[in-house]
């Protein structure tokens, strides 16, 4: 092992890969439940300083870690003795894997508060898609992880119970909006989760937290269960320390689902069996606008030198043009406020959450939503509300739909030269707490490099790449066509290899002191 | 302008427009599809259950839920549409339309805006012998929403208002007419077709008092002759055909009244208050709301492939109109009977099954639009419920067998036709079992006769004195006497031979 970082056997349990966590309990090394409990200790002892949970389902959590060592055990029984893990069903990879949940999914009988006042007493009466497939492939929920209210942010400091904060920097922001799930996998309190990602809502806060998230094609994976933020957009994705490790999720959450009519027909596309193929003979896209102003040293340098470390091991690269680009912000500020606005709508204290009393139903409707409301979701309401209204539709709402076809054009021109582009995930290292809470178009711009990818609705992946001076992570994205995951996936995997050196096994040191 | 009129203004009103008026109105009718399920999730659309028993995460718009488009609300729609003579688009695609009501959970209906499935149409409908063709404009599919329970009468004002899901999410047509419709009674006649065609096509039950017809109004007044339309207003809630005429009455005579007096129509909406017999302003034009309309980004559009199109057109019943024509054709039948018996297809497969069987039509004709509508109306039933009743078909044929062979009565028949399908068994048993054969026995009827002659000496004086109609009131009494079973034609003779001709006192 680089690093040479002493591992204990608890820092082995909360820090180890699907595979090798799988491969243990498949051959009765250690239960489901030790895995478990080792999780929920490890968020006891730190999550007070990182806050990355809203709701820990310890219970819960103990019983389906009993029901996935009572599967083993079962398997075993049918087998005569140890399971070989090579010849496992992939579907029973995730059989005892501890995962968080980002608070947006909903879940039977635990609250889903999306972030939100409003949501603070929501129990749904049933699971998201997603989450159900999780259950049944013996995986154990250890709880629901913090967000940006309603997924609208890219810091985490809209939460309405309070910011998440970075691991490796307490003072810094995890990113947003799935920052309690990037968070959590960071620190170890879980081995991977589900985020949400309608404009770079995974892959930022992956990148910040040094952690691998995967945003799938819209479609590849339900959504039916995800509390709706844009729904165009929005998408659900894995995160977790190994490009591995995200894959074997993807492969287990993702497929036709008959309950959203937006999910793709068709098997899931399997990831697995190329993820090792390497970057030899690849073609980098690379364009100059995901490389312009406004990118800082660090962030640039760490990218340029995964592409010159693929390079090396036989990709190619091209230089593709994106002229649509500098577009992406504006338009994705009409759609997904548009669209938001639409959906959170519902929200008016009629049969669910919180409900302030009023006069008349108009003065209940609008009493609650002045309450239950942050002010980041409020700006997009109105923003939304006003762009689609009599008189502007044609000139935002429209317009903004007729350029998103332009950037999808854009990309599809990008991908007849380049088999995947490589971009930078965020202009910057994350910021500190605070520092943009106050000047949102500043925060705004922090999604600037992967909205477009929601916009165009590809598959695009978030996968360390190296750390800046200060040793926060960095991150580099891999965009790919249409239902290309595994091809985004095996670069990712290769740039994974590539910078192995400088990244793997460095661990925040709030969760392993 | 004053916003009522005066008692006597309404008197007034329901007489009808000032002279020199013609009123211009247009249709927006809400028709309930009488799928199993729901438009976008499985929830039965079962009427009357329990509040909030059909219900799921998508009709109750819960966060997270999804819609999926019900593939027999989209048939049923196309269905409706192309009875209309609508043009049916190749693809079409759904829309939110955007407000705040408590009983829309999602505070947006999935409606259609600029992409309806159909489009285009127009209906045919008889005013006074004349053929009047009314453009339909669209049909669209959206879903309904739920129902409020108030406290009091209305949400304003009410301590507390419930809502009942139960009906959110049951698939709705909206079918919109051009403003070519010239009078109150042409709206409901136009009306009244076209609920008979949803009958037909059996894409819904089209029944006023359930709410699964709705309509309201557009309703304008101009000088004949004028081409530009006047400021219309919109008048809602019109949930009987009754109300449809009298408020459109109303609203054309308010109309014409203010104009007539120098004022202006404003644009607003107006509701029909039935007690006071007047419409009511709801909200003015300034405050009608933006919905916002946009693409529904959770249901995908819509591609309607042109050979399946055709296999629904293919598949369309025999409508209303063409049926009325074969009916007066091939069983010579007034045109009045035919409108009443095509008004259901129920009522008129039931007629030409009685008319075929016996070979009688015009006597199946009249005991089907009298006894038959009759009996079901006092037996709680409606047209729609003689659907697959052959037994009843039976019963029936037999009663005027029996009859037209005179071994009945027809009052005797129409007593045992009654029996017979409350009891479900047949006339002929009831018929012996009871013993209620037509009395033809002349001894026996003679008996009657002076009976009734001896009871009624005021009659017998009055036929003496030459009033002819007093030997019908003394059959009449003969009649009671043999309880409906003796035989009428030839009572009357016997009353007359008794008393010799009339006059001679
Ligand atoms: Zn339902």
């Amino acid at each position: 092992m680089t690093g040479a970082v002493a591992m204990t056997e608890e820092e082995a349990l909360l820090f180890g890969s699907i595979e090798e966590l799988s491969e243990r309990l498949w051959r009765g090394e250690i239960s489901a439940r030790e895995l478990a409990e080792a999780h929920l200790r490890q968020i006891e002892r730190i999550d007070g300083e990182i806050h990355a949970y809203l709701t820990v389902v310890a219970e819960r959590a103990l019983t389906q870690a009993d029901a996935a060592d009572r599967w083993i055990a079962r398997r075993r029984q049918e087998q005569g003795g140890p399971v070989d893990v090579r010849r496992l069903d992939p579907s029973e990879r995730l059989v005892g894997i501890p995962w968080a949940c980002k608070d947006v999914l909903c879940t039977e009988g635990v609250r889903t508060t999306c972030g939100s006042r409003m949501l603070e007493s929501f129990v749904p009466p049933y699971s998201a898609t997603v989450v159900t497939r999780l259950d049944e492939a013996g995986a154990v929920m250890l709880g629901k992880v913090n967000m940006d209210e309603f997924a609208m942010g890219s810091s985490n400091e809209n939460s309405a119970f309070g910011p998440t904060r970075n691991p490796w920097d307490l003072d810094r922001v995890p990113g947003g909006s799935s920052g309690g799930s990037a968070a959590a996998v960071a620190a170890g309190e879980a081995v991977f989760s589900l985020g949400s990602d309608t404009g770079g809502s995974v892959r930022l806060p992956a990148s910040y937290c040094g952690v691998v998230g995967l945003k799938p094609t819209y479609g590849a994976v339900s959504r039916y269960g995800l509390v709706a933020f844009a729904s165009s957009l929005d998408q659900v994705g894995p995160i977790a320390r190994r490009v591995r490790d995200c894959a074997i999720v993807f492969e287990a959450v993702a497929g036709p689902d008959p309950m959203d009519s937006t999910s793709a027909p068709g098997p899931v596309p399997a990831v697995l069996p190329t993820l090792e193929h390497g970057a030899g003979g690849v073609r980098l896209g690379l364009a100059p606008e995901y490389f312009g102003e406004g990118l800082s040293a660090p962030v640039r340098e760490a990218v340029m030198g995964a592409v010159a470390r693929l390079e090396r091991e036989g990709a190619t690269t091209v230089e593709v043009r994106m002229p649509h680009l500098e577009y992406a912000l504006p338009v994705y500020y009409i759609i997904s406020p548009s669209e938001a606005s639409s959906n959170l709508a519902r929200y008016d204290g009629v049969r669910y959450g919180l409900r302030r009393p009023g006069d008349d139903v108009v003065a209940m409707f609008s009493r609650t939503r002045r309450d239950g409301f942050g002010d980041e979701v409020k700006r997009r309401i109105m923003l939304g509300t006003y762009a689609l209204s009599t008189g502007y539709y044609e000139a935002f709402y429209l317009k903004a739909q007729k350029v998103r076809t332009l950037i999808r054009r854009d990309f599809e021109q990008a991908f007849e030269r380049a088999d995947v582009l490589v971009t930078p995930v965020s202009p910057s290292v994350p910021f500190r707490l605070g520092e943009r809470v106050d000047d949102p178009l500043q925060m705004y711009l922090t999604d600037i490099y992967t909205l477009s990818v929601n916009l165009a609705g590809l598959p695009a992946v978030s996968v360390p790449c190296g750390f800046s001076p200060e040793g926060l992570p960095i991150g580099v994205q891999i965009i790919g066509p249409a239902f290309a995951e595994a091809r985004v996936l095996q670069v990712a995997r290769a740039v994974e290899a590539a910078v192995a050196d400088q990244v793997a096994d460095r661990r925040p040191a709030v969760a392993v002191r | 302008m004053q916003e009522r009129p005066t008692l006597a203004e309404s008197r007034t009103a329901r007489e009808g427009l000032p002279a020199g008026w013609e009123v211009v109105i247009g249709l927006e009718i809400h028709v309930e599809l009488a799928t199993r399920s729901k438009v976008f999730c499985g929830c039965s659309t079962e009427f009357g259950a329990p509040p909030n028993t059909h219900v799921c995460p998508v009709c109750l718009g819960l966060p997270g839920s999804l819609p999926v488009l019900n593939e027999k609300a989209v048939e049923y729609a196309v269905r409706a549409g192309l009875a209309l003579n609508c043009r049916v688009a190749e693809r079409a695609k759904f829309d939110r339309k955007n407000y705040f009501y408590p009983d829309l959970p999602k505070a947006y209906q999935i409606s259609q805006y600029d992409r309806p499935l159909c489009t285009d149409g127009w209906l045919d409908v008889q005013v006074d012998g004349q053929t009047r063709r009314v453009g339909i404009i669209r049909v669209h599919l959206e879903e309904e929403t739920g129902k409020l329970v108030h406290s009091t009468a209305t949400i304003v004002g009410s301590r507390y208002s419930l809502v009942d899901y139960n009906r959110s999410g049951v698939p709705l047509i909206e079918i919109v007419t051009r403003p070519d419709l010239r009078s109150p009674e042409e709206a409901r006649l136009f009306l009244e077709e076209l609920r008979s065609i949803m009958l037909y096509l059996g894409v819904s039950d089209v029944k006023m008092e359930e709410g699964s017809l709705r309509c309201d109004a557009n309703v304008s007044v101009r000088r004949p002759g004028e081409r530009r339309l006047g400021t219309k207003t919109e008048v809602k809630n019109l949930n009987t055909f009754k109300a449809v005429e009298r408020a459109l009455r109303y609203e054309a005579w308010r109309q014409a009244a203010i104009l007539e007096e120098g004022g202006v129509v404003r644009q607003e909406t107006r509701g029909w208050d039935e007690a006071s017999g007047s419409t009511i302003l709801m909200r003015t034009k300034e405050t009608v709301e933006d919905y916002r309309y946009f693409p529904e980004p959770d249901v995908p559009p819509v591609e309607l492939d042109p050979s399946w199109v055709e296999s629904i057109r293919r598949s369309l019943p025999e409508l209303p109109s063409a049926r009325r024509r074969r009916l007066q054709e091939a069983y010579k039948l007034p045109a009045y009977d035919a409108s009443v018996l095509c008004e259901h297809p129920a009522l008129a497969d039931f007629f030409e099954a009685v008319a075929r069987r016996t070979g009688d039509p015009k006597a199946a004709s009249n005991w089907v639009m009298g006894e038959v509508l009759r009996l079901l109306r006092a037996m709680g039933m409606e047209p729609a419920d003689l659907a697959g009743r052959e037994t009843w078909v039976a019963y029936l044929s037999e009663v005027l067998a029996l009859v037209r062979g005179g071994t009945v009565t027809a009052s005797v028949g129409k007593e045992v036709l009654e029996e017979s399908l409350r009891t479900d068994q047949p006339p002929s048993a009831i018929v012996r079992a009871r013993g209620l054969e037509q009395v033809g026995d002349e001894t026996q009827l003679v008996q009657w006769v002076r009976q009734a002659i001896a009871a009624n000496p005021d009659a017998v004086a009055s036929y003496r004195s030459g009033k002819e109609q007093a030997a019908g009131f003394l059959v009449g009494q003969v009649m009671k006497l043999s309880r409906g079973k003796a035989n009428p034609k030839v009572v009357g003779e016997l009353v007359r031979q008794e008393l010799g001709p009339p006059g001679r006192g």
